[in-house]
């Protein structure tokens, strides 16, 4: 009913997110072809998630056009590292092949395309958009998800993400955990619970509140207090901090470590 | 052209010149006397000497009637089943006879005939049960089974693989129509060869030629990101060997080793013929904690249990990984296949 109804929308902002250099090109063909009936420009386009995100955080993006299987980051971790932008694009998930996700797909009414991608069915569900919310806490529970590739967390309203590869250790705080790299440290909103479920090949519980990565222990030296809970402290690679393990991990951790050396 | 289906159909009789049935009777025959111990004595102690001392003189003979029986060779296939059977009975009687004579001549122990007697009827008995057990053996993987279980293990490629590739050439038909078509050539040349007589050994050249249009095709998808290096020398073209050997496990290689790392790598492919042998080496990059670097080894059951339906024992299949010098983890594959591969 207002003036502004009476100019042409602004083109719809695609930013596409795909590994294989021929599959970016033919979204971008089959884009082009449908720019008369529903206008929209790719605004960017991307390799794998992580890269993904940094467009995201410097323009503005109304879709994401996502493969799944990518390196660095794959689609459904990228996601789940989406839902933590304050305005998150739309997600439509791109698969050439993958029973489980697409099953997760349709249970929980995510968008996703086959690949080859057909023109009539980019279509459909770019006139969807409109009507479409960010992906729920729910929807994004429900697909299939391996460990990630990443930790993130926001800092002065930016999205950071932490390879998990360079983690140290990390420490529970009250509500966060601390991630510790060789750099500086983040606080991230998670548990550690949860965290030792995901990583639980990659990291071992020292005590009550410290997860710390196999591979970033060097040694183990004894505590010079002599106090009744903790005996040992582990010795890491990079930082000069000292971890205690508690008696009761003690066993477990020194044999870990053997195994892992040996 | 030799194939599988000509072994299963003209082997009434085992092929006593296979490892693997060598090996299935020494050990068959060594079971039945561990029973007989068993049976005849009340302890335990007493019963593993009493196997001992049978085992002592068992051996020999068992080496001996195998020895024999491998010279026959083909003489023996050529004769009737029935009669081929009962020769074979005889020949482990007779030679069970003899030997006990040559025991008792060296020990000075008195065996009596009825003792000679007998160990020519266990013999023979004993003869007896390996054959029927082979036979049962044999019509258990009967070539129409053979047949069924080699369709559904050769046949599968990745869809995942499929699609992409399809993707890839439907983009390249606006962009470069020739290298589509040729594409699309490489992508029918694998179909062909995936809908192929499975039974039917290949050239290894076939193989090769086969894979290098498998990797033009990941090439496509991937870029600079698959590297390949070839180190084939020259072995004789014409070696036969099972088809599609080499290309489930190179898509193996390029999803689990160069899919997921960012910046990709280098798979290496190696021949070598040694003596009789074939040994075919494949290397690929391992990458630490990728999702699918855990994925299944349905590829490589696939390849080991194919490899058993031709070759029995004879062919081998191992896998492992290597930390290079400079840190990095290698996945590696190697496969040794008899005869020259062919047979």
């Amino acid at each position: 009913m207002n003036l502004v109804s009476a100019s042409p929308a602004p083109p719809i902002a695609v930013l596409i997110v795909d590994d294989e250099a021929p599959a970016r090109a033919r979204l971008r063909d089959l884009l082009a072809d449908l720019a008369a009936e529903l206008p929209n420009e790719v605004v960017a386009e991307a390799e794998n998630g992580v890269g993904a995100l940094e467009m995201i955080a410097a323009l503005k993006v109304d879709v994401a056009l996502v493969d799944i299987r990518m390196p660095r980051m794959d689609g459904i971790e990228f996601a789940h590292h989406l839902s933590q932008v304050a305005q998150p694009p739309a997600v439509i998930f791109v698969t050439a092949y993958d029973t489980y996700a697409v099953q997760a797909f349709e249970l929980s009414a995510v968008d996703y395309l086959l690949k080859p991608v057909r023109s009539a069915r980019l279509l459909a569900a770019l006139r969807k958009l409109p009507q479409r919310q960010p992906l729920s806490t729910a929807q994004l529970a429900r697909l299939p998800q391996a460990a990630r590739s990443h930790l993130s967390c926001h800092e002065r309203g930016r999205l950071l993400l932490i390879p998990v590869a360079g983690i140290i250790y990390l420490k529970a705080d009250l509500k966060y955990v601390t991630v510790r790299t060789r750099e500086r440290e983040f606080l991230v909103d998670e548990s550690l619970t949860h965290l030792e479920q995901e990583f639980g090949d990659q990291f071992i519980r020292l005590h009550r509140s410290v997860l710390v990565a196999r591979d970033a222990i060097v040694g183990f030296a004894h505590s010079a207090a002599d106090d009744a809970e903790t005996q040992w402290q582990a010795l890491l690679r990079d930082v000069a901090e000292r971890l205690p393990v508690s008696r009761r991990q003690w066993p477990l951790v020194k044999s870990l470590v053997r195994r892992s050396v040996g | 052209m030799a194939s599988i289906k000509q072994n299963a159909e003209s082997q009434p009789l085992p092929d006593f010149r296979n490892a693997g049935v060598m090996l299935r009777i020494l050990l068959g025959v060594n079971l039945l006397a561990l029973l007989a111990a068993l049976v005849r004595n009340d302890g335990l102690v007493a019963c593993l000497q009493d196997y001992g001392a049978m085992a002592a003189w068992l051996q020999p003979l068992l080496l001996f009637n195998l020895a024999v029986l491998a010279l026959l060779g083909n003489r023996l296939q050529g004769l009737a089943v029935w009669s081929a059977r009962a020769l074979v009975v005889l020949l482990a009687a007779t030679s069970a006879v003899l030997l006990s004579l040559l025991w008792s001549l060296l020990t000075f122990d008195e065996w009596g005939w009825q003792g000679l007697v007998r160990a020519g009827l266990l013999a023979g008995t004993a003869a007896a049960c390996m054959l029927s057990y082979l036979a049962l053996r044999v019509s258990a993987l009967s070539p129409a089974l053979i047949e069924a279980r080699l369709q559904s293990l050769t046949a599968r490629i990745r869809p995942h693989f499929l699609f992409n590739s399809l993707t890839a050439v439907i983009s390249l038909i606006r962009l470069d129509p020739r290298r589509a078509e040729t594409a699309l050539e490489e992508l029918a040349e694998l179909f062909r060869a995936l809908l192929r007589d499975p039974r039917q050994l290949v050239p290894i050249g076939d193989e090769l030629a086969l894979c290098r249009q498998y990797l033009d095709l990941e090439k496509l998808r991937l870029g600079e990101r698959l590297q390949v290096e070839w180190s084939i020398g020259d072995p004789p073209a014409d070696i036969l060997v099972p088809p599609l050997l080499l290309q489930p496990l190179l898509e193996n290689a390029v999803y689990h080793g160069i899919e997921p790392a960012a910046n990709g790598g280098t798979i290496r492919v190696g021949l070598l013929l040694r003596g009789n042998e074939l040994h075919i080496d494949l290397a690929n990059p391992s990458v630490p904690h990728a999702e699918h670097a855990r994925g299944n080894h349905m590829a490589l059951d696939n390849i080991r249990e194919r490899l058993a339906l031709y070759y029995d024992l004879e062919a081998r299949l191992d896998t492992g990984e290597v930390r290079l010098a400079d840190g990095s983890r290698e996945y590696r594959v190697h496969i040794v296949l008899p005869g020259g591969g062919s047979r």
